[in-house]
This record gives C-alpha cells, structure tokens and sequence, in this order.
C-alpha cells in the first residue's frame, strides 16, 4: 500500500470513480487503467473512454486470509470481470455471498468504501461489482 | 560475450530462523559459496543482493552497501536486484551478463528473504506489492488470490480435475524428504492436500509455498579460469517480462513471460526442451507447476498435468522436475528462490544430487516467476567436463 497519502488517491479519482479506461486507436481494443499505449497491439494513439459498468464474472477467488486494512472483511469474494465491451478488470465483489457467485453471473458497478489507511489516514472509494438487479 | 562458468553455491537451510537476521543469513551463504569457489572475498568484482521485500518487512534498504559491510567485501559495486519473487533469477542474470560483458571476472549474486519476523497480513501486503497498487490492491485481493484465479480459470477453460492439479504438492514433498536445506521434508498425501484448509478458493494451505527465511548463493567466473574436475557453463539466460497485472492479459492461462524467455535461453544454449535433463520450476502454487510445464514447452496447453499423473516428472521420466521439493516443500524464501533453484541444478550436473540424482545429467533449466507470470527468469546450465 506504501505510506497513507492523500495526493496518490485524490489523481485517480476520475478513472476510479467513473470507470475510465483507454481505447487504442489502431486495434479498437480497450484496458483499464488506462495506459498511454496499447497494451495489446503496442498502438501509440489511444484515447480515454468511458467503460460500461455491467459484465460478467470470468473467475473468482474466496480470500480467506486478507492484507493489512482488509482483515475486518474475510471472507469475501475477488472476481475477474469481463466487462459488456470486452474489457477485463479485477474487482471486489459486495452484496452477494461467497457460496452464490459463479462463471458467468451477471454483475454491475456499485461505488463503495474501499479501503482505510490504517488509524491515520484517508477513507478510500471506488466501484465494487455486485450481482446485476433487472 | 565470454563463456560463464558457476564456481562455487551455497546456502542455508529454508526454515524460519528465528535466531538469525537477514544479514547474517546473507553473509552465511555467501561465505559458503565462496569457500566452495576457492575464492577470498577480495577477489570479488561485484556483487547483486536478490531480494524483494526488504524495504516493507525490515524497513532496510540499500542492502549493497549494508551486505557488503557485513561479508567485508570493502569498496564491491554492489546493488539490490528486484523483480518480486523472481529477484533471484534476474539478479543471476545480471551476474552472468557482468562476467560475460568482460568488465568483471568474479561476480557473487546472493539472495536473502527474511520473512518470519512479520506477521501474516504484514506479508501478505509484502507478497501483493508485486502487483498493481493503484488499482489492484484496493480491491483486498492478495497474491494467492491472483493465483486463484487462473486456477479456476484453467480448471474450467481445460475441463482439468483439481485433485490433478493438486498432485504438483504431494510430488515436490516426495522429493524434499531428501533435501536437507529444504523447510517442510515430510511426506503428505493428496487426501491431505485436498482436506487442507482453503487460502484462496480453490486453493488449498497444502497448494501454496510456505513462508520461510533463507539465503543462497552463487559464484560466477570466466569459463577459461574455472577449475575443478567438473565444469558448469551458464548456457542461456534470459528474462522476460509481460503486461503487469491479470487483467491486461488476454489469456491467463498461458504466461508469455516463460514462453518467451525460455525460447531465447533454448536458442543461447542452442538445446530443444528435449534435450533438458532436469528443470527446477517456479511452482509457488500447484497450478504454476502445470503451466510452467506447458509454457517451457514439455506439454500443449491444457495437458501439463498428464506428465505430472504419467511420472514424467519423476527421475527417469521425461522432464524430471523440482527434484529438490520444488517451492512447495523446500520453500520459497522469496528473493533467494531463484538462486535455490540454480543451487539444486547445479548439484544434478555436478552428479552431488544424493538420491535425488538423475544419472549423468549433462543439462538443466531453472525457471523462475515475478508476479503472476509478470516476469519470467529462465536459466540453461549445462555440464562442460
Ligand atoms: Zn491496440
């Protein structure tokens, strides 16, 4: 985590909260975080989108033993998530018991508290996934 | 570029250590390796200290400075070499490129990781720092956790059983019952593996390397200068590294990094995987073992756990591997294991394997991972006289 730092969260505000991620110009394919190139064809020219907050489940994991500031949380669901466009994250799953996740299952974006820095430091937000309500 | 030849190892025993700190387990091996060599300490060139987390776990940097002080190797170029659990590796690689370049003629590299100090989720947060910490490590996943998900990812894209998967642990504890350096030298069974509790669904306790303190070293010199009845060449060294974090991957299953750094090693040593006698890989999980097969090139995706049910990894099969308890069972001190690893094969070609010898080995491999799969580290030794 390095040392509580209010600065480091604060500059990726606007990719966190909102989702954004890059576009390469040259093979149409999309990542997040968003890079200055392409992490898949090397394409220089890349652009920053919006990416859709509903995909589903690829894999997942049950974390039983957690990192320091996640202990309070165990046990709880981490999945890889194929978003709508193709777009693949890792995300944190909420509101959903470990026991009823699967491939495939259908989730969306929720903003959530994510993490504390210890006693001293700042609350952390960002988006979790949870299963999609129709 | 000059021939490289290995001069002399040592290490310590993998265990935790209470009574020793990172810098004496260091200086333990280091001195070992060059009592093998023949060498004094002012012979030394230049040094590379392999480690990964010194920074988080003991707060200390700067362990050049710090690890020359303590082996009184006065006025050494010497630096830390970093690349997550795969330090050790890329750590030698930098040695053998030293020596080869010709600017230096003997050259220690050691690795040290001293991680029973912490508590668990102190090196759980240590282990994760190979990965993103801007935008993967908020979400709480951690190391084994990343693992877990191509565990379960292979498992469904392959249609591969578990207790397949699981076999890797119950093979490695097999052969560090012969090891006296390695941390756990019983024998378990896949029952056990199984039954053992769940760290990061689907893995098990008994799928993961344990946490372990040690340290090993290594001496690298000109070939032309080396003595001794038997001779050791760095054949192929290569790294390779690959998009950070999983989710920039378009196939997880399949480590790019080991593909392509062991196709340059293969082309350097000028050998084909045929041709490799014994490997030491990086299975730090029991799905590693599988797919580092497959990536080396021993299996066709989907099909490492065949060689693994058929005994080819056994001694007189056909890729006889992690003959020493591979990370599983002789541990992984972290930024040592690379160098661990070159320590077991250079025993094999040396024909000093004990009981876990594979007759006249001329040729050996050690493939050494950072991340998941981020950076791959894949070293050719082979026996010149
Ligand atoms: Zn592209």
């Amino acid at each position: 985590m390095g040392v509580p730092s209010v600065p480091r969260v604060w500059r990726e505000i606007k990719y966190k909260y909102n989702l954004i991620g890059s576009k390469c110009v040259k093979c149409g394919k999309a990542c997040y975080p968003p890079l200055t190139v392409c992490p898949y064809c090397g394409g220089k020219e890349v652009r920053e989108v919006k990416l859709p907050e509903r995909g589903k489940v690829i894999s997942y994991t049950i974390i039983r033993y957690a990192p320091r500031g996640f202990e309070k949380l165990v046990p709880y669901v981490v999945a890889l998530i194929e978003l709508v466009d193709g777009t693949r994250l890792i995300s944190q799953l909420t509101d959903v018991e470990p026991e009823e996740v699967s491939i495939g299952m259908e989730v969306e974006a929720v903003f959530r508290r994510l993490r504390e820095q210890g006693n001293s430091g700042i609350i952390e937000y960002g988006l979790k996934f949870r299963p999609l309500r129709r | 570029m000059r021939r490289v030849a290995i001069l002399g190892v040592g290490l310590t025993e993998v265990k935790e250590h209470w009574d020793k700190s990172l810098r004496k387990l260091f200086v333990e091996a280091a001195t070992a390796a060059l009592k093998d060599a023949g060498l004094d300490v002012n012979q030394l060139d230049a040094m590379y200290v392999a480690n990964m987390s010194s920074g988080y776990l003991q707060g200390q940097e700067h362990l050049g400075s710090l690890l020359s002080t303590w082996l009184g190797a006065k006025g050494i170029p010497a630096c830390k070499i970093e690349a997550a659990c795969a330090s050790g590796g890329v750590a030698f690689h930098q040695a053998f490129l030293a020596v080869a370049s010709g600017l230096y003629d003997y050259v220690l590299v050691g690795g040290v990781e001293k991680m029973s100090d912490a508590i668990t989720s102190d090196i759980l947060t240590a282990l994760m720092m190979a990965d993103d910490q801007d935008y993967i490590a908020p979400t709480g996943v951690t190391f084994v956790g990343l693992n877990a998900l191509v565990y379960r990812y292979y498992m469904a894209k392959y249609r591969v059983r578990q207790e397949d998967i699981a076999l890797m642990a119950v093979h490695d504890h097999e052969y560090a019952a012969n090891n006296p350096y390695a941390q756990f030298r019983n024998r378990i069974t896949l029952d056990q593996v199984l039954s053992s509790p769940l760290v990061a669904d689907p893995i098990h306790l008994l799928e993961s390397s344990p946490i372990g303190d040690g340290a090993a070293a290594l001496i690298l010199g000109p070939l032309e200068r080396s003595k001794g009845e038997v001779v050791v060449e760095v054949a192929g060294s290569s790294v390779a590294t690959d998009n950070l974090s999983l989710q920039l991957r378009e196939d997880i299953t399949t480590m790019y990094a080991t593909i392509k750094a062991s196709r340059e090693a293969y082309r350097m040593a000028k050998v084909e995987p045929k041709d490799v006698d014994v490997i030491e890989m990086h299975d730090a999980f029991t799905i590693l073992g599988v797919i580092n097969l497959e990536d080396l090139g021993f299996a066709e995706k989907g099909k490492g756990v065949e060689l693994i049910k058929e005994g080819e990894i056994e001694i007189g099969g056909k890729v006889p591997s992690n003959l020493f308890g591979g990370l599983k069972a002789r541990g992984h001190p972290v930024g040592a294991t690379g160098l661990y690893q070159l320590i077991e094969v250079v025993w094999q070609l040396r024909g000093e394997a004990g009981k876990n010898q594979v007759e006249g080995a001329e040729i050996g491999l050690a493939q050494n991972v950072g991340g998941v799969g981020s950076t791959v580290s894949v070293n050719i030794l082979r026996r010149v006289k």
